[in-house]
């Protein structure tokens, strides 16, 4: 049994459908990504699985139990770290962590949990004086304080520096090492491509996507990607380069064509003719930005 | 928590002790008693328990569903009913202090205390039920920053209107009427009732506590949303 099944979910409010037919699993000691833009439907299907939201359609299933039906016995075995907030402006950290370890029957040891995550320092800070990185790393510690077997991360780097997202993708791997299912949202494709072992795209309520980051980077190998001023003529070097060329985004190309040093003298040559700046190049393996970006252009 | 915000310490203990010090010592209330005392302390001890369950709770929790506590402990297994059993005892023990605080205080500026202490006792909790339904019906609907004018708010007006510090006697025929319907009015006419020998609690006091200690909590209960 997956300890994440969701299948065929869909999240209405009022008019605005969030999600729209979105399924997907995640076994025990995997990391999946729900990776999208802002407004794609993530927090939603997320939520619903919390228990915060009631499906419109579609089931969704946290260790075989119904998110709200079993809301009690769900709540036990799940942690969950939520975008921002969720904290007294005035309690310390090392407070707060003994706070909700005292509403679980096996807790996580506050004090080890605090150094985990890297707030030892600022223990007795109150959390309206924590810095971004800070209060997002307590909210995580207070995801994982009832030693759940599900964790739901959203967003979980967001406004955090370099140094604090590689201090909790540390604590999140070492989750994952110990058999914890967690599923994350995040919209930096970088955390997706380093963390997840799958990730799962999704666009307007629906999924585009899915597969192992090798897997969706593998997708179109046969292409040269190169940026330059926006809008050259497109028509004119498809002629010269022979194959397919589209700017992916404003100044950002991709010509459908081998990757081989021929192709690429062809393309700079070109450039080089009309005295054009080049200020990327990339020959192969796509990123899974690429990828991103090619799934979820908007249809304008 | 409580005690940690100042503010909410000046409005359960400061506010009622300064009312009762300075009115009992300055008689320029027309309380029509030849000692203040013996009507402001049951008065007092009225908008102490509005202050709590009302004030101080709705504002509470107005702040923690805008910070997101409450939705952060939805996905904790401290479950509804145990969060409102621990908001309970919570107001009840501030509700303590107060009582530990302002009757001696009352005492020593010479209330001829007496009547029937379980009767005012029945009548607080049925008044705390009424003032935290009321209380909560703000914080579950609207913003918190506007939860803290509006309490504020109610809070003047109804311990003007209450009977508290000036007796309903001296309010003008119509807005007795109106005040008397209120369950500040009802909760401070109870305790002026039991806690004076020789006076009774009118019936009316009691309807009007029983109808606001059901009504208020049901519609907090119906309107309540967590984020």
């Amino acid at each position: 049994m997956p300890a994440v099944e969701v299948t065929d979910l869909v999240v209405r409010y009022d008019t605005v459908t969030a999600v729209d037919g979105v399924s997907f699993t995640v076994d025990a000691g995997e990391l999946v990504a729900l990776l999208g833009p802002n407004g794609a439907g993530k927090t939603s299907t997320v939520e619903t699985l919390e228990g915060y939201r009631v499906a419109s359609g579609g089931r969704a299933r946290v260790l075989g139990l119904d998110p709200r039906r079993d809301h009690a016995e769900v709540a036990r075995r799940i942690g969950v770290m939520l975008q921002r907030g969720g904290v007294y402006p005035v309690m310390r950290p090392l407070e707060a962590l003994r706070l909700f370890a005292a509403y679980y029957d096996e807790p996580a040891d506050p004090d080890q949990l605090l150094d985990r995550v890297g707030l030892r320092g600022v223990a007795g800070t109150p959390y309206r004086r924590l810095s971004g990185g800070e209060q997002q790393r307590l909210s995580l510690a207070l995801a994982l304080v009832g030693r759940p077997e599900v964790a739901f991360l959203d967003e979980p780097t967001a406004g955090m520096d370099p140094a604090a997202r590689r201090t909790l993708w540390d604590v999140v791997r070492e989750l994952r090492a110990g058999g914890v299912c967690v599923l994350l949202t995040t919209h930096y494709l970088e955390e997706a491509e380093r963390l997840a072992d799958r990730v799962v795209i999704v666009d307007h309520g629906r999924i585009v996507a899915e597969g192992t980051p090798a897997e969706l980077m593998a997708g179109g190998g046969d292409e040269v990607r190169f940026a330059a001023p926006p809008h050259v003529d497109m028509a004119a070097l498809a002629e010269r380069v022979g194959g397919a060329v589209e700017e992916v985004a404003p100044g950002e190309y991709r010509a459908g064509v081998a990757p081989t040093p021929a192709n690429v003298a062809a393309i700079t040559a070109w450039l080089a003719e009309r005295d054009l700046p080049l200020a990327d190049l990339r020959a192969g393996r796509q990123t899974l930005e690429d990828v991103f970006l090619r799934l979820t252009r908007d249809e304008a | 928590m409580t005690l940690r915000r100042g503010e909410s310490v000046l409005l359960t203990l400061g506010i009622p002790v300064m009312l009762l010090v300075f009115f009992s010592l300055v008689d320029v209330l027309p309380t029509g008693r030849k000692h203040p005392v013996d009507f402001l302390a049951p008065g007092v001890l009225a908008l102490a328990v509005m202050s709590t369950a009302m004030v101080g709770l709705g504002i509470a929790t107005g702040f923690e569903r805008q910070y997101g506590v409450l939705k952060r402990l939805g996905t904790t297994p401290l479950g509804r009913p145990t969060l409102l059993a621990a908001k309970t005892t919570a107001i009840l023990a501030v509700e303590l202090v107060q009582v530990a605080v302002l009757v001696p205080i009352a005492l020593a500026l010479g209330w001829h205390a007496g009547g029937n202490a379980a009767l005012a006792l029945v009548a607080v909790l049925l008044a705390t039920a009424g003032f935290a339904g009321l209380g909560l019906t703000m914080a579950g609907t609207l913003r918190a920053e506007t939860v803290l004018a509006a309490a504020n708010g109610l809070y003047l007006l109804l311990l003007l209107l209450g009977g508290m510090v000036v007796p309903l006697s001296k309010l003008p025929s119509g807005l007795r009427a109106v005040a008397r319907a209120l369950p500040a009015a009802a909760l401070s006419d109870a305790l002026h009732g039991a806690l004076a020998a020789g006076h009774h609690v009118p019936g009316r006091a009691w309807l009007v506590l029983l109808a606001w200690a059901v009504a208020a909590p049901l519609v907090a209960a119906v309107t309540f949303r967590w984020e």
